[in-house]
């Protein structure tokens, strides 16, 4: 990683470096793209000092490891899904009441929350992931719909449509996290450990036979390929990494209320995933950010231009650049472009 | 429960049921000629409603920016409302679906979305947030039937709905267009070498969807308060509609659907929770498509649902 970011003018030998480092970024270009990622990352909270900015990249965070996830289960095993932020809910609900009840420490809370996600993932995926196209499409629409009415009704368990406040602050070891700023930190810690998960799992057996699912189901079966197994284990995964985000979420901003976990909330990281490319990891986390700093930019453009607009106007704009970018580049923004580039440069 | 209320409940499931018909029929007619599931339907319903709000009275649009005050009569208002929403299903067709080759259902299933989105993002930048109602077409007191009531509403709602369903019957049966339609939705490729322009066709079924969906909307706005938003739960509702008898494919299949999903609904609420009333249609949904994903009156030609569609 380091060698990476050597200049060829500081190096004495600076063919032979630059051919090195080339050679790198060919043979690495994942571990490149990840130091890389790492050092912004690092530097990024010293440019910044508003507390407004660190927030911002928090949700980029969180959001990036819901797409990160949810890119798996998309573009990789081909399933649809528009109720994720259940699992986001599931996670964030979830540390709530087993901190409440149970009064387990913040960090348990959080990995008892992902192992029942990833439970109740199981559960419904077993009959779920027997659908297709449409069908797993409205089914897991219907999921979330299924969700909010529980959270809003259930007071009891969920505090129902005001919300459910998390008892305590994230302690791990003996350190707090009280600020945005020592959140940052650690969201994209976990950030940046689940996207070594994803890329691991993707660029291994298991993630070309994934992708070998996305192609073609029928095929994948005669290979060989145990697809329902498969469809399963990565929608625990997506799950899980959907849980994770939402107990952090929760500890973040300390109460978890149904319109966190909206219907809306779970089409804008369909968006996220399409803008980044529906098979691709860093696309992923290129969606999370371009949509995440979209909505933060719609919504202190729109009450300017429409005085006192209220409500989420920035889906008109979400609806367009969805249909847009479908039709003109249905392989995502970044690998859209790239291709159009190459075709441009090889005519002239 | 007494017989009387039973019968109450009845009404109210059907007269709600009638819409959920209608809007699967949109379903029903757009996927059978096109291959596309839209899942922008519940959005036609509710851009005729609020256009034809905004046509019969004085309206504050564009968050109070400009108020409008047509005035029209209302019959005249459900008209142009209709009109315009067929209009808007045109465009759908001529800018998003025709222009988008795609294979993948993944890659569809999100224009679709983009579509509904967008109409939604529209009709909330126009009409923001606030919910509106249209006044009951003909006032007066309810019809009573034994011990329960008709509204006069609800017998405009299930009398317009059962006509506009004979209309488009005779439509598709009797009717040169309506025959190439169905030509369309048998085979496309046999259909255009009967010298049938598909994409016309395709263009028709988006229009008159558009057209069915708007004035299912229209009919339903006097009971209920329409909003940017009351689309998504009635295109859902017409969408299981439409899956859980017909696999999207069979007209009667979604009328019948439509009208008992409405109904179960209905008695669901009465019997059990008011709460859980929107969860009905769902679960409906996950026990049907597990027993038979290609709606339980079609067993033997599902081959396309069956390829993923």
């Amino acid at each position: 990683m380091e060698r990476a970011t050597i200049s060829p003018m500081t190096d004495p030998v600076s063919l032979d470096a630059q051919t090195r480092r080339t050679r790198i970024l060919a043979r690495h270009p994942n571990l490149v793209a990840f130091g890389v990622l790492t050092a912004v990352l690092i530097a990024l909270p010293l440019v910044l000092r508003n507390n407004y900015q660190i927030s911002i990249l928090n949700f980029i965070g969180l959001n990036t490891i819901l797409t990160v996830g949810l890119a798996l289960l998309m573009g990789y095993a081909g399933q649809v899904s528009l109720g994720h932020a259940v699992f986001y809910g599931l996670g964030g609900y979830g540390v709530g009441i087993l901190a409440q009840r149970t009064g387990l420490p913040p960090l348990a809370a959080i990995v008892g929350a992902a192992i029942i996600t990833g439970l109740i993932a199981l559960l419904i995926g077993i009959p779920l992931l027997r659908l297709r196209g449409y069908y797993l499409a409205v089914a897991t629409l219907g999921l979330n719909v299924i969700f909010l009415l529980i959270a809003t009704n259930e007071t009891e368990l969920t505090g129902g449509p005001n919300g459910l406040a998390i008892p305590g602050d994230l302690t791990i070891g003996g350190f707090t996290f009280d600020s945005d700023l020592k959140f940052y930190f650690l969201i994209w810690l976990v950030t940046l450990a689940l996207i070594a998960v994803s890329l691991n799992i993707v660029n291994s057996r298991i993630g070309r036979a994934l992708r070998a699912i996305d192609s073609s189901e029928i095929a994948a079966e005669t290979l060989g390929i145990n697809t329902a197994r498969l469809k399963l284990q990565t929608l625990v995964l997506s799950a899980m990494y959907a849980s994770i985000a939402g107990s952090l979420y929760a500890y973040w901003i300390g109460i978890v209320s149904p319109s966190d976990f909206s219907i809306n909330f779970s089409i804008e990281l369909v968006v996220m995933v399409a803008i980044g490319g529906l098979a691709s990891v860093w696309g992923a986390i290129f969606g999370a950010a371009v949509v995440t700093l979209l909505i933060e930019l719609l919504r202190n453009f729109l009450p300017q231009v429409l005085s006192g607009a209220s409500g989420e106007h920035q889906i008109v704009a979400f609806g367009i650049l969805l249909i847009f970018i479908m039709i003109l580049m249905p392989e995502g923004l970044t690998a859209g472009s790239l291709k159009r580039l190459r075709a441009w440069r090889k005519k002239t | 429960m007494t017989p009387d209320q039973l019968l109450q409940l009845l009404i109210a499931g059907l007269t709600i049921g009638s819409i959920y018909a209608l809007i699967a029929l949109g379903f029903v007619v757009i996927h059978n000629v096109s291959g596309v599931i839209n899942l922008a339907q519940g959005e036609f319903a509710m851009l005729g409603a609020l256009i034809a709000i905004t046509l019969t009275g004085e309206t504050a649009l564009f968050n109070r920016a400009w108020t409008v005050n047509f005035n029209l009569p209302l019959f005249v208002a459900v008209m142009l409302a209709t009109l315009a929403v067929m209009g808007v299903g045109a465009l759908v067709y001529l800018l998003v679906i025709r222009l988008s080759h795609t294979n993948s259902v993944i890659v569809q299933i999100i224009i679709t979305i983009g579509i509904a989105i967008t109409l939604r993002g529209f009709a909330l930048i126009v009409w923001g947030t606030d919910p509106y109602r249209l006044p009951e077409f003909t006032p007066g007191p309810p019809i009573p039937i034994g011990a329960a009531v008709l509204t006069r509403q609800d017998l405009w709602i299930i009398g317009s709905a059962f006509a506009l369903m004979a209309l488009l019957y005779l439509f598709f049966q009797r009717t040169m267009l309506g025959t190439s339609l169905r030509a369309c939705a048998v085979n496309r490729m046999a259909a255009r070498l009967m010298g049938i322009n598909v994409s016309h066709m395709m263009l028709l079924a988006f229009v008159l969807s558009a057209g069915i969906g708007a004035l299912a909307g229209i009919v339903i706005a006097p009971k209920t308060f329409m909003g940017y938003d009351t689309g998504t739960y009635l295109g859902l509702k017409g969408f299981v509609a439409a899956i859980v008898l017909g696999g999207m494919s069979d007209e009667r299949g979604a009328i019948i659907g439509g009208l008992s999903l409405g109904i179960l609904e209905i008695f669901a609420a009465g019997l059990l929770s008011s709460g859980y009333k929107d969860a009905i249609a769902f679960l409906v949904l996950f026990v049907v498509l597990l027993i038979q994903t290609t709606g339980i009156l079609r067993r033997r030609r599902g081959i396309r649902e069956a390829a993923g569609v």
